[in-house]
């Protein structure tokens, strides 16, 4: 299987073109990370394995984005937020809705996956992003 | 250790901070550094001063890097060796920390740090973007994050776990902005009520465009010393009696808690343990208020008031001039401004003019004990200093 793949950020966004939402975890604590990195945030040992994640999560805080970069201007404003997975690790996001106001904390999200990666930028891969269940 | 100077600020100087048309990076620290030698009459700085530390940020303002003999030279320090030291907002708070180290380690008598940066001949999506710099970015800016944005992530989470409110956040910028009307240096010399913060235009809600701090050109300049060198140099000197820095992770989203900066604790821990004193020993602070509620989540830090309870701290009148913890007399980040790279030593700069009772206006009486805390990123970096006046 996939373990074999690098626990390097580019295999993480070619994860995502399979529509594939993935972590690494720590052979010896089991610490899940993201971005996926060789040497354990926690304990330091250096074999991680790559560890999918569930496409739900729990949304812990968020905003709305009004003053943005230029690459980000088409958009503006936007929600992001950070988003708690059951397998115990937090993911940064975009959360596309028609409807910011109606945003919680603690409210459940779905992650969804574009295609077409952002202008212009590295690393030139699709991209995971969360929006409301449906 | 404990209670020692560790190195000794016998001068200290800032540009005027604000809009600064038709100058450069350079031109603005050479003019902090001017105003710091000044105050020194017995020190001949191009012979004195043997090395520079010097904060700065970005090279995309000016399309400059390679910056810190460029500063060094047009203040006239030259062929002294000259280092950068690039940590985003806690960039001269850690320059400062390398000077200390500097002169601890005998290698140098007399060292000069400080910290430039100028940011206004960009315009402000631009900004955002070059600031955005200082977060991760295949995971924060490819997802759109700001630093307002990473901050209002605190700010939303602060307020759900604690029920912080907005009005608390919008005490911070009231107090801070009445602080700086009484700054001549500052960028914002004026005043701001209550209704005007709350009423302010959205930049990423919870925060509003008076709970962010400014976007300023500006330098600032301190000199340091051998403890035993300072009196013979200056009538005016400061010890530096304690100093820590630390780490959080990199990402906001790999914390445990999204309402605490950990480096700043563990920072804060070390420096009052070097400094031998406690958060109620401090009598004039400045903290980090790159937002309304850093400063908050700042007080909770450094151990000025319980987690959580920042919010009502600020409502108290503690933190104001007149309170029993006087926080940012300068104006803050909010009202004197936010020239990232000038930022860490600006706030020594206003601890240095406190405890030689040389602030003017907004002089807090017999400030003995003062303490700078330094930001960097979301808080990846932490640098806080404890100072002493003589
Ligand atoms: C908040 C912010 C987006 C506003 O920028 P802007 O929308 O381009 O505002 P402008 O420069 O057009 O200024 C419009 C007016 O608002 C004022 N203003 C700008 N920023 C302000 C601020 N932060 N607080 C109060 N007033 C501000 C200006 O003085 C100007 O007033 P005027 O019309 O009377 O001259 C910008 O100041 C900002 O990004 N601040 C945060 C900087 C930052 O992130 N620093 C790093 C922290 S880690
Ligand atoms: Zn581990």
């Amino acid at each position: 299987m996939s373990e074999l793949r690098d626990p390097t950020i580019e295999e993480f966004y070619k994860y995502c073109s399979e529509r594939k939402l993935m972590a690494v975890r720590c052979i010896r604590c089991r610490q899940v990370m993201v971005p996926p990195r060789a040497i354990c945030s926690n304990c330091r040992h250096s074999r991680v394995e790559w560890v999918e994640l569930s496409q739900r999560g729990k949304l812990v805080t968020y905003t709305i984005v009004h003053v943005s970069p230029p690459q980000f201007k088409h958009m503006t404003p936007y929600a992001v937020g950070i988003v708690e997975m059951p397998e115990g690790v937090k993911i940064p996001s975009i959360i596309r809705t028609s409807r910011p106001e109606d945003l919680k904390i603690g409210m459940q999200l779905e992650a969804d996956f574009s295609p077409r990666p952002q202008e212009g930028g590295w690393p030139n891969w699709p991209r995971y992003f969360f929006k409301e269940t449906e | 250790m404990r209670g020692k100077p560790l190195a000794t600020i016998i001068s200290a100087g800032v540009s005027k901070f604000g809009r600064r048309e038709g100058v450069y990076a350079r031109e603005l620290f050479a003019e902090a550094a001017l105003s710091a030698f000044h105050r020194v009459e017995k020190l001949d700085p191009s012979k004195d001063i043997k090395a520079a530390f010097i904060g700065q940020m970005s090279e995309a303002y000016e399309h400059q890097a390679h910056t810190a003999p460029i500063a060094a030279s047009w203040a006239g320090l030259f062929p002294a060796p000259a280092m950068r030291i690039e940590n985003a907002c806690a960039s001269s708070g850690s320059a400062l920390r390398c000077g200390i180290m500097a002169i601890m380690s005998g290698l140098y008598d007399i060292v000069l740090v400080g910290g430039v940066e100028k940011m206004t001949n960009q315009p402000t999506p631009e900004v955002t973007g070059i600031l955005a710099t200082a977060s991760d970015y295949p995971f924060e800016q490819w997802n759109g994050m700001t630093f307002p944005g990473l901050f209002a992530l605190m700010a939303t989470a602060h307020m759900h776990e604690y029920g912080t409110t907005e009005e608390q956040m919008a005490a911070v910028a009231v107090k801070n902005h009445k602080n700086g009307a009484l700054n001549p240096n500052a960028h914002m010399q004026k005043e701001v009520s209550m209704d005007e913060v709350l009423k302010s235009r959205l930049v990423s809600w919870p925060l509003k465009l008076y709970d962010c701090s400014l976007i300023t050109d500006g330098a600032s300049v301190v000199i340091l010393t051998k403890p035993k060198l300072a009196k013979k140099l200056s009538d005016n000197y400061v010890h530096i009696i304690g100093t820590g820095q630390a780490q959080d992770t990199f990402c906001l989203h790999e914390r445990e808690s999204l309402t605490t900066v950990n480096a700043a604790k563990t920072a804060a821990q070390e420096a009052y343990k070097m400094a031998d004193v406690r958060p109620k020993d401090i009598n004039v602070a400045e903290l980090h208020d790159c937002f309304t509620i850093a400063e908050i989540i700042g007080y909770e830090d450094l151990g000025f008031c319980r987690p959580g309870q920042g919010g009502k701290y600020v409502e108290s009148g503690a933190p104001d001039l007149n309170g029993s913890m006087p926080v940012n007399t300068s104006g803050g980040l909010k009202s004197k401004g936010h020239p990232v790279g000038a930022t860490g030593t600006a706030q020594i700069h206003e601890l240095y003019l406190q405890l030689t009772d040389q602030a003017d206006r907004r002089q807090v009486k017999d400030a003995k004990i003062g303490l700078a805390h330094n930001l960097g990123g979301s808080g990846a970096t932490a640098v806080v200093h404890v100072l002493k006046g003589s």
